[in-house]
């Protein structure tokens, strides 16, 4: 077959890292749910509903998330990238085994009682 | 969209309100240093993955042969209370991300722009930003160690910000002079939606 040499394949030694992540989510590139910013937070559940039906990276993000974390650190604990770990949360959202914060609270400029707390808070560390 | 039955599940699982300040301005001008000194985790790095479609493909000089690349982002975080946590996000200094800044902005309290003196205008392209989509910002001239200073008023001069926008001298290093910029920050939004109102 014309122009199937090893120098036309489209993966290399260079394109490894980036294999591997897309690999996990099964080619999938973009998230089912759009509400996943770097900030909403996500909880997961006590217990997930079918364990033996996720992957070790669902386990991994149902295990770190049993405290309410952002999206943004899910990825830096896990050293996913972002696209990846939003397709793992809203599979994991999807089943009900992680909430996520009502999106419309995380889109809208924060108003004056929540940024009369924040400015408490700041004073306060 | 969450069921009952995982209701069931989560019982009173309390899940926080989060808010986030961007810190922005040229490179080297001190913004991890800032995420550092005020966040209560070391600061974190997540990437996210650029296709060529996310990037102008003009833009991506130096990168050239590659049609993937990734941007860091750093970040930290203050709990506030149990039901709030805000987030300090570095903006990715190339300009090549400008994308990743309007998913950064997008609901932030406001930005921060970090200002070195010695290098006045690396932080005109993120005072443009900011203006343009009217996003509450102020200007934080961090005093480097052997940098000239300058007064408040020759710096706003220098980068003609409106007389609106709070200008504030600042040690990034130091935790209760970056938690001074952020209370500023927090002050100058609120003002702002006081005079809406």
């Amino acid at each position: 077959m014309a122009g199937a040499g090893q120098e036309d394949w489209w993966y290399d030694e260079a394109a490894g890292p980036l294999v591997r992540p897309y690999a996990m989510v099964r080619g999938r590139t973009r998230p089912v749910r759009s509400e996943l910013h770097l900030v909403t937070q996500v909880r997961a559940m006590r217990n997930a509903s079918d364990p033996d039906s996720l992957t070790v990276e669902h386990l991994e993000i149902m295990k770190l998330c049993q405290r309410p974390l952002s999206v943004a650190e899910v990825a830096a604990y896990l050293d996913l990238p972002l696209q990846v770990v939003k397709v793992l949360l809203s599979d994991l959202v999807q089943r009900g085994d992680v909430i996520v914060r009502d999106p419309s609270r995380v889109t809208e400029i924060p108003d004056r009682n929540l940024l009369q707390a924040v400015l408490d808070g700041v004073r306060g560390i | 969209m969450v069921s009952v039955e995982s209701e069931q599940r989560g019982g009173e699982l309390l899940v926080p309100t989060a808010v986030k300040i961007v810190i922005a301005g040229g490179f080297g001008t001190g913004k991890t240093t800032m995420v550092k000194s005020v966040s209560e985790i070391p600061p974190l790095q997540t990437e996210e993955l650029l296709t060529e479609a996310s990037v102008g493909v003009d833009d991506v000089v130096g990168v050239e042969g590659k049609d993937t690349t990734t941007v860091a982002l750093d970040f930290g975080r203050i709990t506030i209370n149990p039901s709030i946590v805000l987030y300090l996000f570095g903006t990715p200094g190339q300009n090549r991300f400008w994308f990743m800044w309007d998913e950064l902005a997008h609901g932030a309290i406001g930005a921060i722009v970090l200002v070195d003196t010695r290098r006045l205008d690396s932080s005109f392209p993120s005072i443009d930003f900011f203006e343009r989509r009217n996003i509450p910002f102020i200007v934080a001239v961090n005093c480097f160690d052997g940098a000239h200073s300058y007064t408040v008023e020759e710096v706003r001069g220098a980068l003609d910000v409106d007389a609106a926008i709070p200008v504030v001298l600042c040690d990034v290093r130091d935790r209760e002079s970056s938690k001074a910029v952020l209370i500023d920050l927090i002050e100058h939004t609120m003002a702002r939606l006081d005079a809406m109102a």
